[in-house]
């Protein structure tokens, strides 16, 4: 606990104030919107290499549009996406592919492919078009699905296994790609408790040892302060607060994020966050 | 066991470390995809050797060795009428089988096929407008039939896709096939419009055709179906990877992965149409290749469509020449049209995954 802590604040001023090392990702007034209705509106953010980042927000508030828009997988209707200072645009899909992990919320598909292929599928990038994965990529799509204890997941089918085996395995196949930054939308949330925290003590090593930048949508906000170093607050399609976990997790500010009277209680080193009926 | 916080997250020293055990564990269930496609095309091809043998010895007479060097008659019949014959079969089953296997990919749906997503209905309409207004001609060598079946085939398909993809971007497993079947009853409709609307001699061709046969006279119209052929097989292979993406995931996942979604579709679409109309153009409507061919490949060589591809291709050329063997010996000396059988075997099949998928999706 002691360490993480101590981490924590040297990302923060490393990070956001870009001194030692620039943003990661960058936006500045990105804006979507589907069709007519506007989904995103004027979001400048700045996520710091080697930070984890969460996205919070009510349903409906823009944060899975943020975060394709942020993986390149939408087009902005105004503004850019700032990847490593250059215009995320220029960055070929395949080269974007080997930096840019994205997790969708839920992912289905109607072939009974096992968990191994499916994670394997995230080396893709790695390799030539007529190219089949080597035994490295196989160790690598290994050593991703034991990272998250679901090993045993391998040889099954994905089609048999729960809403959150598959999401273990989509998050593996996330890792597999050795991305610089991973990009999760709600990758816990059909996660039991132990798996919750596997994933939580996966995002953090892979940040301490590899440097990985993660920003992750979360409606969790009490794994938020042992795991996050920033926290963006969206409302209504914008950005309505971020910053470290204990400037955001407040009665406050998550009161007027989620419309709702939320209480907070700071103790032991973390944050209890519940909502009065 | 790997204890899960000693398990230090891709490093390299920990990786050979902690994967040895899971390694050994999963030997038996290692990915294997080269391997699978080293075993699976040498099979393959000699089921398509067998297949290919039993085509050109069984027929109306059985082939004859002797006979074909000395009686000229013989030699022509064999030349002219059995070989292309089965040839013609071989090239329109691995066309449907393959074409299949990709449109499978690309809707993430087990049940389409060039006949369940109305593009084989499409194509029929497209080749039936062009028999009534004497359009069975050349241009430049190529038949026109082909053109128009093209069209019928490319607006069956992109309406389909309109009509199957919701505002997010998934594809919606029931409508694709509502939208497959609406197309092909309307498709069936403008046949009969068309055939109670031409002169008699070209209702009954628009009729002869539609029953569907793979009879060919020489090789001249097979070089020209080659022309068109090997460029969408081609598109098809060089989009395997791609459609091996789109399948084990959504297009999100695959864009992810580096997949040009947009781009892919377009690849596949235009070569499915192609593909589909010059085979629809030739042998009429022959339905369930692309569906049960694809399935069988799956039992035998596993999910990974750059295996399935190729796979289903020697599959589906080898199951078409055995069911045309069987459309022309079954009722003798008559014939049974191949569509025929290729439908008795596939309609089952059909419900068969129906069922299946209803486990997996709800929708």
């Amino acid at each position: 606990m002691q360490s993480d802590l101590t981490l924590k604040q040297s990302t923060r001023i490393a990070g956001p104030d870009g001194l030692t090392n620039g943003p990661l990702i960058q936006t500045r007034d990105l804006s979507f919107a589907y069709s007519s209705s506007p989904a995103v509106v004027d979001v400048s953010l700045a996520l710091p290499r080697g930070a984890v980042g969460a996205l919070i927000g009510a349903n409906g508030s823009g944060k899975s549009t943020l975060i394709r828009l942020l993986a390149g997988l939408l087009k902005p209707v105004q503004g850019e996406v700032h990847f490593n200072g250059a215009s995320l645009t220029k960055l070929h899909p395949r080269e974007r592919a080997k930096r840019i992990a994205y997790v969708p919320q839920s992912t289905s598909t109607v072939f009974p492919f096992t968990a191994l292929e499916v994670v394997l599928t995230g080396r893709s990038p790695y390799s030539g078009r007529f190219r089949f994965e080597s035994v490295h990529d196989e160790q690598i799509a290994l050593a991703a699905l034991a990272a998250l204890d679901a090993s045993h997941l391998s040889a099954r089918h994905i089609t048999e296994l729960s809403g959150g085996e598959r999401q273990l395995v989509t998050v593996a196949r996330a890792l597999a790609q050795e991305p610089e930054v991973m990009l999760l939308d709600e990758p816990a949330s059909a996660l039991d408790l132990k798996h919750r925290t596997q994933l939580a003590r996966a995002l953090r090593r892979l940040r301490d040892e590899r440097g990985i930048t993660v920003l992750m949508i979360t409606h969790d906000l009490m794994l938020l302060d042992s795991v996050a170093d920033l926290i963006f607050a969206m409302k209504c399609g914008r950005v309505v607060a971020s910053g470290a976990p204990e400037m955001v997790l407040t009665d406050r500010v998550l009161g007027e994020v989620y419309d709702a009277p939320v209480r907070t209680i700071h103790s032991e080193g973390r944050t209890f966050v519940w909502s009065e009926l | 066991m790997i204890s899960p916080t000693e398990n230090a997250m891709l490093s390299e020293a920990e990786l050979t470390k902690s994967t040895a055990t899971v390694y050994t564990r999963h030997a038996r269930n290692r990915a294997r995809v080269g391997v699978r496609l080293r075993i699976a095309l040498p099979l393959l091809l000699l089921v398509l050797v067998i297949a290919f043998s039993i085509g050109l010895y069984v027929g109306y007479q059985p082939l004859d060795l002797a006979a074909l060097k000395s009686d000229p008659i013989a030699r022509a019949v064999f030349f002219r009428l059995r070989l292309p014959r089965v040839l013609m079969a071989a090239l329109v089953g691995a066309s449907l089988a393959m074409v299949g296997t990709a449109l499978q990919a690309l809707f993430r749906n087990p049940l389409a096929d060039p006949f369940t997503l109305g593009v084989s209905g499409g194509a029929s309409l497209g080749a039936s407008i062009a028999i009534a207004f004497g359009l069975g001609l050349n241009l430049a060598g190529v038949p026109l039939i082909f053109i128009v079946a093209f069209v019928g085939a490319s607006v069956s398909v992109l309406l389909v896709y309109r009509l199957a993809r919701s505002g997010g971007g998934t594809m919606l497993p029931g409508a694709l096939l509502l939208a497959g079947v609406v197309l092909n009853l309307s498709a069936s409709a403008g046949v009969l419009v068309i055939q109670y609307l031409a002169s008699y001699g070209r209702a009954l061709q628009i009729l002869r055709w539609l029953i569907g046969s793979l009879d060919v006279v020489g090789f001249d119209l097979i070089w020209k179906m080659l022309v068109f052929l090997i460029p969408g097989w081609l598109v098809l292979i060089v989009h395997a990877r791609d459609l091996h993406l789109l399948a084990t995931g959504e297009s999100d996942s695959a864009a992810s992965l580096g997949v040009d979604v947009r781009r892919t579709e377009q690849m596949v679409f235009l070569a499915s149409s192609l593909i589909v109309a010059v085979t629809v153009s030739v042998g009429g409507a022959i339905g369930f290749v692309g569906l049960i061919v694809p399935h069988a490949a799956r039992l035998v060589f596993g999910q990974d469509v750059r295996v399935l591809l190729p796979a289903s291709f020697l599959l589906g050329a080898a199951f078409l020449i055995l069911a045309d063997t069987l459309a022309r010996v079954a009722i003798s000396p008559g014939e049974l049209p191949v569509g025929a059988i290729t439908a008795l075997l596939g309609g089952p099949v059909f419900l068969l995954l129906l069922k299946r998928q209803q486990r997996y999706s709800a929708m």
